[in-house]
């Protein structure tokens, strides 16, 4: 296929005569302020062979690919391209060399063209310093058409949704002419054709001797494409194995370090789901035509629900709909037995719904005094018209009292509370008035030890006092610590719910 | 343990500067002003000229008034005076005018001509409101055609006319005196008397502070953010409309730009007495001080008989000293959290 040759000119690694690896890192380790997110470990990669690259979040993948790619200049051990040892002091020295990447985080420009975006920083010049727009577009065209995609390059970024963003963004470094293609999950936000039609575009890739190292979540996708797979647990490289010789059980056991490490919190509980506790918020094949498909599921008095899914599933998504933000395309929510539809935050809040953000900046007021904080989603319960601060500082006294919020002062600014805190002032806003329906998207998460115990203390004495809650988390442990029931999302849709019996980190790792 | 104390400590000395420099630089620039002018015009620091400078403040003060509200949400109405000057051609077209004045009216009787003009500048606050909450039209790009919106009307009315008649009630506003006091300057200290009581101590005054300071965390605290800025905007163009009536009843006449200035003025005088422009922070006693600095910087200026085109550069250059404070104040808080 003509549309996949370099636009750039040819690769500057000479060719390799026998079968010594393309790329070979020796004993790398990386920290970041003392922690080791690497602990000298050695990876290589072979000339036209397609790499998966597997582990949880936090082992080390991204990291060790930002090293790969020059992005990360400063590190131990050694680094060895065609044989020949080499250092990056920055991604264009790496790009340079022949290495290409497409970060986790996308990094399109929305407001340029889809041309301007593929051709980022390297538009064609004619003479006199003007750019080649024809020669652009037309190019720009057709390496997305070869990954089967019909996109005018001269529609804006932004207006795409996020699949074909990523898989712009993508064409352009697999047409960049590297000669090691690093792709750190790129496959989130698509589709499944869209998958099928990359996966394509990287078996051509590979049949002209390119190399391809490819970070998923998406344990099939990984043993499908991959010619080896190498697992990373905690900064370690557990093993490189050809993907023939790996069943998706067999890459699980590697990534979570079956057997030998003790079973500890958050790693597997009992689950005890039940049917006969009533139902307080019942979501029925809502989606909101993008992220979110078709979900339904239950939240039922007194019980915690877990949704666990990789980044981009959609349960962000999910939670928003449920708290009166962000646009229903299909589906409908019933709250206690009638239909309900919450055009703003402010109707989910006063029928009884309420919701905590993955981000606590999303719902605290730094600069404002904790009572305020607190007193904010109860404003109108305190107040019809005139504010009573005095009691605004009573009732938060008192949350600070129950949870144990440090300093214990009403009347500072939140700013100078420790996250954990923080998280806790979160929660005290919708503790004054039990509510129907909690709502936790990522409660727990960046807490220390301490704190979150706390926070999870405080979750399930909240479940014990009848709330409805829903716990949604990208991390297994999360959702293993806190629920009753759990439902597996993946790519918008429900993948596996799981009601009662035994349930381990491995089981949802297999179902997201 | 002490270190942390230490540092905490420094940390909250850097804050109160930080949030005092908002409160305090105004201040300090009206002290010097008065001090400065005090000792070069011996008419200055009169009361007759204090009064005066109330007086030239009391338009641009309820302008201010309902400005104070929309930058405390971090928004921003660039459509004051013009709506100011649309509703005070209004009130104008409700009355019966001299008869060598050319312009068609619906003359009626005053109480219902006031009536009919403060629905209308309602009207024109809910048409921004919609269409900065419910379309989604950023606010400065919304009042900016508004402004456009409210400069029509005024042309239509008027048709390059000017207007002389008002509504008794409004002529006594505009020009009337009690007790050797202007109308206009009570209505102006209500207005700002009100609208201080209304943001300190009322509920909706606090969503308006919440939702300046964290749009977001506002929202996903279950405030009703949209209703809440549509509510800022249509109390800026309630004051805006009043502040016009009350301003041709001052000036004696309507007629097509007769409000050019107070745009700039009125901004001015909310920024200057240290409102943060990213909201959340401020209020009317800030905007109470800046409309002090620029009535006395005006009044000044024009005793110590300078250039005045002089005057138009030191106004602009005191401005900018403004912006830079109040920015710099924000950051500086921002950093110290
Ligand atoms: N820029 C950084 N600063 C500090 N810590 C970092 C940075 N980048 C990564 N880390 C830490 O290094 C560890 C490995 O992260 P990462 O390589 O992103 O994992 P993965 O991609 O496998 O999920 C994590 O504990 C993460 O918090
Ligand atoms: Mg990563």
């Amino acid at each position: 296929m003509d549309s996949l040759e370099n636009n750039d000119g040819g690769t500057l690694v000479p060719p390799l005569q026998d079968g010594s690896p393309l790329l070979e890192m020796r004993a790398v380790t990386k920290r970041f302020g003392g922690i080791a997110a690497l602990n000298s470990v050695d990876f290589s990669i072979l000339e036209g062979e397609i790499h998966g690259l597997v582990g949880e979040n936090g082992a080390g993948k991204s990291t060790m690919m930002k090293i790969i790619a020059g992005v990360h200049a400063d590190f131990e051990g050694e680094m060895f391209v065609a044989g020949q040892p080499a250092q990056f002091h920055s991604a264009r020295d790496a790009l340079k060399a022949g290495i290409g990447m497409v970060h986790q985080e996308l990094s399109i420009v929305p407001d340029l063209s889809v041309a301007e975006n593929v051709f980022l920083g390297h538009q064609p010049v004619r003479a006199g310093g003007i750019i080649d727009w024809g020669y652009m577009n037309r190019t720009a065209r057709e390496q997305i058409a070869s990954l089967g995609l019909e996109i005018d390059p001269t529609k804006r970024m932004g207006s795409l949704p996020v699949g074909l963003q990523q898989l712009v963004e993508l064409s352009r470094v697999l047409f960049s002419g590297a000669r090691i293609i690093i792709l750190d999950e790129p496959t989130s936000a698509l589709s499944p054709p869209e998958v099928a039609r990359l996966f394509d575009a990287l078996r051509q890739l590979r049949a002209q001797g390119r190399s391809i190292i490819f970070i998923s979540h998406f344990l099939d996708d990984v043993l499908e494409i991959s010619d080896r797979v190498t697992v990373f647990r905690n900064g370690h490289k557990v093993a490189t194995t050809p993907a023939a010789e790996l069943t998706k059980d067999e890459v699980i056991a590697q990534m979570i370090g079956r057997g030998s490490a003790e079973m500890t919190m958050g790693e597997e509980t009992e689950l005890c789901g039940d049917d006969s506790h009533p139902v307080v918020v019942e979501v029925r094949g809502i989606g909101d035509g993008m992220a979110l498909k078709d979900v339904s599921l239950s939240l039922r008095r007194g019980e915690i629900t877990g949704v666990y899914g990789f980044m981009g599933c959609g349960q962000i998504e999910l939670s928003r709909a449920l708290f009166g933000k962000g646009n229903l395309r299909s589906g409908q929510v019933f709250l206690e037995g009638s239909p309900v539809r919450f055009r703003t935050t402010a109707t989910a809040r006063r029928a009884g719904i309420a919701y905590v953000p993955e981000n606590r900046r999303m719902m605290l007021f730094r600069t404002e005094p904790v009572f305020k904080n607190v007193s904010i989603a109860i404003l109108d319960r305190i107040a019809r018209l005139v504010l009573r601060p005095k009691e605004e500082q009573r009732i938060t006294g008192n949350h600070i009292e129950d949870l144990q919020i440090r300093p214990p002062r009403t009347d500072i600014a939140l700013g100078n509370l420790s996250g954990g805190n923080q998280q806790k002032v979160a929660l005290a806003k919708w503790l004054t008035h039990l509510p129907k329906a909690l709502i936790l998207v990522e409660p727990t998460r960046g807490m220390d030890v301490g704190a979150k115990e706390d926070v999870i203390r405080i979750v399930k004495s909240l479940r014990d006092k009848g709330v409805a809650i829903l716990v949604l988390s990208t991390e297994p442990e999360t959702i293993l610590t806190l629920a009753d029931r759990v439902t597996v999302m993946k790519k918008g849709l429900v993948a596996r719910e799981f009601t009662t019996g035994h349930l381990e980190k491995a089981d949802l790792l297999a179902a997201a | 343990m002490a270190d942390t104390v230490d540092i905490k400590s420094t940390r909250s000395v850097k804050r109160f500067l930080a949030e005092q420099m908002r409160n305090i630089a105004p201040v300090f620039t009206l002290i010097v002003l008065i001090l400065f002018f005090s000792l070069q015009s011996p008419v200055f620091f009169t009361l007759d000229n204090a009064l005066n400078i109330l007086a030239n403040s009391s338009i641009t003060g309820i302008i201010a008034v309902g400005l104070t509200f929309v930058i405390l949400t971090a928004e921003i109405d660039l459509s004051v005076a013009a709506i100011a000057n649309a509703i005070g051609i209004t009130v104008a077209f409700f009355t019966m005018q001299p008869e060598y004045v050319n312009i068609n009216t619906w003359p009626m009787y005053g109480g219902l001509a006031i009536i009919l003009t403060l629905l209308a500048a309602f009207g024109l606050g809910s048409v921004t409101a919609f269409g900065v909450t419910v379309i989604g039209i950023p606010s400065f790009i919304m009042t900016l055609a508004m402004m456009q919106i409210a400069d029509g009307l005024s042309a239509v009315l008027v048709r390059g006319q000017i207007a002389y008649n008002f509504p008794d009630f409004i002529v006594m506003l505009g020009s009337g005196k009690v007790f050797g006091l202007r109308w206009s300057i009570i209505v102006c200290l209500i207005f700002l008397l009100v609208a201080h009581l209304v943001l300190k101590y009322t509920r909706f005054g606090r969503y308006v502070y919440m939702v300046g300071g964290n749009r977001e965390a506002a929202e996903y605290s279950g405030v009703n953010v949209k209703l809440i800025i549509a509510s800022v905007m249509i109390i800026s163009a309630m004051c805006s409309g009043i502040a016009g009536m009350i301003g041709v009843a001052y000036f004696g006449s309507a007629q097509q730009n007769g409000f050019n200035d107070f745009l700039l003025t009125a901004i001015a005088a909310v920024v200057l007495g240290g409102t943060s422009l990213f909201g959340g922070r401020g209020g009317i006693g800030n905007t109470i001080v800046g409309l002090l600095v620029l009535g006395v910087l005006n009044n000044g200026l024009d005793l110590i008989q300078i250039d005045s085109f002089l005057k138009i550069l030191i106004r602009g250059l005191i401005l900018l000293a403004a912006l830079v404070i109040n920015v710099y104040a924000q950051k500086l808080k921002e950093s110290s959290g």
